[in-house]
């Protein structure tokens, strides 16, 4: 327990992917099929049969992950497992394939399942990497908290800047109610906003005299400072939060897709014997 | 002159309607006297809709009238409608102001004049007829009352509440929902009040509802204002109302002018009846509270016993079928004959009055047992308390040994060990012979250590003995102990308190009987916790061993018992055996190096007072969340909603994170779990492995929710019927896996299904219980991020995460 997947159990199930990948390699290597390698020699149906049996299985995870509190097997053994057969599959679905790539049913699957494989990947680096981002990010407040803080600013910006010049006080004001936290997509995994209104607000007042105002204005560049400085935590916060999710956007559909593919490619293949 | 009955009942609370109403149900003359216009007047000035309980539940009812825990108009209704049917005879408006005995004959005056004549008197009258008033200038004024209704009568005024007992704390909250509420209270603190009054005050007090003045006193009421004594001179407060809950006393005046005579001085003392009720003075009986008996169902049997009594049926107390059932095992019927038995043999239950012992056996559980079989298992988590009736039993004392056997036979008691620290049973104990045990709850042990200061005292020598043999010096004889365990003395610490003090001098020891502590050494200019001590270990041995000022600082991580050793006893102790010598000193060395090693890493240290300072230290098992692999995916909260009827026990979101460990808001099992405190139903347990968890039979009052200092329990509705993944996925049936049903009260839910009212039931975390393969958050947690932790794994968790 407590170990990252990627050493859990002692890389039990890195041990077990690797075996298969070096067992169905070794069996390429010294398989000498009449013609090209391909996936109708006999070597051909085994390797295709454990990728599609591997595939079903991989999907099975997004099954397995809902059926809460049923079977003795942690969720974290079938992930760490569904990570290093993912692996595996790359290679032992190539061998199957024969290193042949075409413009047809079959290759498209080959693609579906790799694109599928790769976004597993980039969604397996985003776990490993960004939980001690977004904590170490956060720094012991948590988003609500954030979100609380910046209204207060809100407050104390709005009341300060009452009392000061037409320019100073628009500013401040878009400042309160334009900046924009999170957003669509891309904004979200952009991470800030060039136009962010408060660093507008803050080089503004940063620029500006503030004459027999000045501790007023010192107050207000202190908040929009300390604003400023939560906006670019909690956009961060929501940037690792979307990146930790986004890549499933492509996983998830592109795996069902691959599931299609594969029926359409066993039946295609026995049909046109 | 007036009439003349058989029986005068005076008071007509649930005692004394209960025994006029089997007067007239036996055809018995009698009259019933009450002071005011309607029946019981204590609970009908109870505030309205107040939940009246029916403790204690294991006691039968014996009354013509009914009973059973319910609202107070409920209550009221069944008894008006008793006293009607029955055709008893009650004279209202009568308040008795003199009782004289003629000859055989008492004669009672009444206010209006007239004199009623009776040959029994049954006096129940109670406390709350006299209640405690102001004495001060101004307390006849009209804004002064004692008693508050209906709370929701008053609106925008200032009310200043007099009193913080319960009854006023419970005033006080309901009237700040609508008014400005000031609580006086004449304590520095509050004692004495219930814990979920406690925790509802508190909270009140800190949002601000309520402005609180702690040590005052009222010093001078006027029209529109009083004025209190304050610690810093005097504070004068303009109000509209005052309401003074200053709690009530025996009407001693008129009871002793009865010819009835107190015990002492005190003025709370009671008079002292016989076992049939009868007082000093033949013929007069005392029922309910003023008797001793303040709880409803009790006074209501005694009313209908009294009757019996008093027309020369020696009936047996109502439990008597109870305790015949309970005693059948024992081939002996005769109950009386058993509690005798166990009076005699059995020195724990000497000091019990017959009631309180019949309560215990109550509770109790009767074992039969063969020889060889069972008692409880070491580790099992269970923690009643055991006394041995007859025959014997043998406690496994080395764990690694099984014929290592300490016999207990007759009179003996065990089992307190677990009952003290709340953790795990020490050793596995089997039946030496054939023979009887009783088995006491803990929440009977706990209330009767509090009250019965004899029963506690008893429990504490033999406890010492034992803690000390099982967790300082296994292998000694008790003979070799005695002068140590003489000696030694019960020490008790809040949160915080510090034990000793690093550089103090070091002339005793301390084992923890129970809860836990930290220790930590001056570093540089700053504390480093060094580490966390458990409960079952000893502290301060290193300087005592070394003769050198102590080394480290000990606080307790939470309220603390220690048993405090004198450090000559001990080091004669020690140099009688070699052998605990040795083990005492192997012992010593390896903290000397654990301490080295963590001030190594002052980081670890860092988290452990973390974890302490989120009340850690007092749980068994407890969720944590390395941040560090968690990827904020909240399957562990879907997976305990789904295992749990759609209702998630667990926020994960919610909690401190300190480097990269998160503690969220879900039960930590602690060792005595503050929500177990005050379950009216005892609704709340504790398994065998450990888990808390609450049964159905919940009734929804919300003290635990509020008990708990760590906010993990919730009400809610009993949820909705699921439908299994794939009929959510192709049919949209239901909602979504890990997703709460949205139940309206007594309403249509989003379907338009209808819906018949169901009561909110208290949910927690209960581990998982009855799931094979253990909790479902940490199982369902895809990247090992959840865990799961007992205090004793504490020190492993944070040198990992530092």
């Amino acid at each position: 327990m407590h170990e990252s997947i990627l050493v859990y159990r002692k890389h039990r199930y890195l041990k077990w992917a690797l075996a298969l990948a070096v067992v169905s390699a070794l069996f390429y290597m010294i398989d000498s099929p009449l013609g090209q390698p391909n996936g109708g020699t006999w070597l051909g149906y085994t390797l295709g049969t454990i990728s599609g049996g591997l595939m079903v299985w991989l999907a099975w995870f997004g099954v397995r992950k809902r059926r809460y509190g049923l079977g003795n097997v942690p969720l974290e053994d079938w992930l760490s497992a569904h990570v290093y057969l993912g692996i595996a599959l790359a290679l032992i679905a190539t061998l199957h394939a024969g290193f042949q790539l075409g413009f047809n049913i079959h290759s498209a699957l080959y693609i579906l399942m790799m694109i599928t494989i790769i976004s597993g990947l980039v969604g397996l680096y985003f776990y490993i990497s960004y939980p001690r981002l977004l904590t170490e990010n956060r720094r012991g407040l948590s988003t609500e908290v954030m979100l609380a803080q910046i209204a207060e600013l809100d407050r104390d910006l709005r009341q300060i800047a009452m009392t000061m010049d037409d320019a100073t006080n628009a500013a401040t004001l878009k400042a309160t109610q334009d900046t924009i936290i999170g957003g669509s997509l891309m904004q979200q995994l952009r991470g800030h906003d060039e136009h962010c209104p408060t660093t507008q607000a803050r080089l503004f007042v940063e620029g500006s005299d503030g004459g027999p105002q000045d501790a007023q204005r010192r107050q207000l560049l202190t908040r929009l400072i300390r604003k400023e400085d939560l906006l670019k935590r909690i956009r961060r916060d929501v940037q690792l939060r979307c990146l930790l999710k986004v890549w499933l956007y492509v996983h998830i559909p592109f795996s069902i897709a691959a599931l299609a593919a594969l029926v359409t490619h066993v039946v295609t293949v026995f049909y046109y014997w | 002159m007036g009439d003349t009955y058989k029986i005068a009942i005076v008071g007509s609370g649930p005692g004394g309607l209960s025994a006029a109403a089997h007067a007239a149900k036996l055809g018995v003359s009698h009259v019933l006297l009450e002071r005011t216009d309607h029946l019981s007047d204590t609970i009908y000035k109870y505030q309205k809709g107040k939940y009246v309980m029916s403790t204690p539940d294991v006691l039968p009812l014996r009354s013509d009238a009914t009973f059973s825990a319910g609202k107070r108009e409920t209550i009221l209704d069944s008894w008006n409608k008793t006293i009607a049917e029955l055709k008893t005879n009650v004279r209202y408006n009568s308040e008795v102001v003199a009782v004289q005995k003629d000859g055989d004959v008492f004669n009672l005056k009444i206010a209006d004049g007239a004199v009623i004549q009776a040959e029994a008197v049954v006096l129940a009258i109670g406390l709350q007829g006299n209640l405690n008033k102001l004495r001060v200038e101004g307390a006849e004024l009209p804004l002064v009352q004692y008693q508050l209704d209906d709370p929701e009568e008053y609106e925008a005024e200032t009310i200043v509440v007099i009193g913080a007992g319960d009854a006023g704390i419970e005033n006080a909250i309901a009237l700040a929902k609508q008014n400005s509420v000031i609580l006086v209270n004449r304590s520095s603190e509050f004692a004495r009040i219930k814990q979920g009054n406690l925790a509802l005050i508190t909270n009140a007090i800190e949002k601000g509802d309520i402005q609180c003045y702690h040590s005052a006193e009222t010093a001078k009421v006027e029209p529109k204002a009083i004025t209190l004594q304050v610690p810093d001179g005097q504070a004068r407060v303009a109000c509209d109302r005052i309401i003074a809950r200053l709690g009530a006393s025996a009407p001693r005046k008129f009871v002793e002018s009865c010819g009835i005579k107190f015990p002492n001085e005190d003025r709370t003392s009671l008079p002292e009846v016989s076992p049939t009720y009868e007082s000093n003075v033949p013929g007069l009986y005392i029922i309910g509270a003023l008797g001793g008996y303040p709880l409803i169902k009790q006074a209501m049997n005694q009313g209908y016993e009294v009757v019996e009594y008093i027309i020369g049926n020696r009936i047996a107390p109502a439990d008597q079928p109870l305790l015949e059932k309970k005693f059948a095992g024992l081939k002996s019927v005769d109950v009386e004959a058993v509690l005798s038995e166990i009076r005699e043999v059995i020195p724990v239950w000497h000091s019990l009055n017959p009631l309180q012992l019949r309560e215990v056996m109550l509770d109790s559980t009767v074992h039969v047992l063969k020889n060889g079989e069972t008692v409880f298992k070491r580790n099992d988590y269970t923690n009643s308390f055991f006394t041995v009736l007859r025959g014997s039993v043998g406690i496994q004392i080395d764990p690694n040994d099984s014929t290592k056997v300490v016999t207990l036979g007759p009179g003996a008691f065990f089992g307190e060990m677990g009952l003290i620290s709340g953790r795990r049973r020490t050793a596995t104990v089997l039946a030496a012979s054939d023979c009887v045990l009783f088995e006491t709850p803990r929440r009977t042990m706990l209330k009767l250590v509090q009250s019965v200061d004899s029963l506690r005292r008893t429990l504490d020598q033999v406890a010492i003995m034992r803690q000390v043999q099982t967790h300082l010096a296994p292998g000694v004889p008790a003979a070799e102990l005695k002068e140590l365990v003489e000696t030694a003395e019960i020490q008790k610490f809040k949160a915080g308190d510090v034990i000793f003090a690093q550089g103090d001098k070091g002339d005793h020891m301390h084992l923890i009987r129970s809860g836990s502590c930290t220790v930590s050494m001056r570093v540089g200019g700053r504390d480093v916790v060094l580490s966390y001590v458990p409960s079952g270990n000893y502290i301060g041995e290193m300087a005592l061993l070394s003769d050198a000022p102590r080394s480290a600082t000990v606080k307790a991580a939470h309220n603390v018992e220690t048993v405090c050793i004198k450090g000559d006893a001990f080091k004669r102790v020690l140099d009688r055996n070699a052998a605990l010598k040795g083990n005492v000193e192997a012992k010593f060395r390896q903290r000397i190096k654990a301490n080295e090693q963590m001030q190594k890493q002052p980081e670890a240290g860092s988290i452990i007072e973390f974890l302490i300072a989120q009340g850690i230290g007092e749980g068994t098992d407890v969720l944590l969340i390395d941040e560090s692999l968690c990827v904020h995916c909240d399957n562990c909260e879907k997976a305990c909603a789904e295992t749990h009827g759609g209702i998630s026990r667990l926020d994960r979101e919610a909690g401190p994170t300190f480097a990269t460990l998160h503690v969220p808001t879900s039960c930590r099992h602690c060792e005595h779990p503050h929500c177990m405190a005050e379950c009216p139903p005892n609704a709340i347990h504790r398994t065998p492995g450990g888990e808390v968890y609450i049964d159905d039979s919940c009734i929804g009052c919300g003290n635990c929710e509020r008990n708990c200092p760590y906010k993990v329990i919730q009400l809610a509705y009993p949820p909705e019927e699921k439908f299994d993944l794939f009929s959510w996925l192709l049919m949209g049936k239901g909602p979504a896996p890990g997703e709460a049903m949205t139940y309206k009260k007594n309403g249509h839910d989003d379907h338009g299904h209808g819906h018949t009212e169901k009561a909110k039931r208290a949910v927690k975390c209960d581990m998982c219980k009855g799931i094979p393969g253990g909790a479902s958050c940490v199982r369902a947690c895809p990247t090992g991020a959840a865990l799961r932790v007992s205090p004793e794994e504490f020190m492993s968790v944070a040198t990992l995460s530092g």
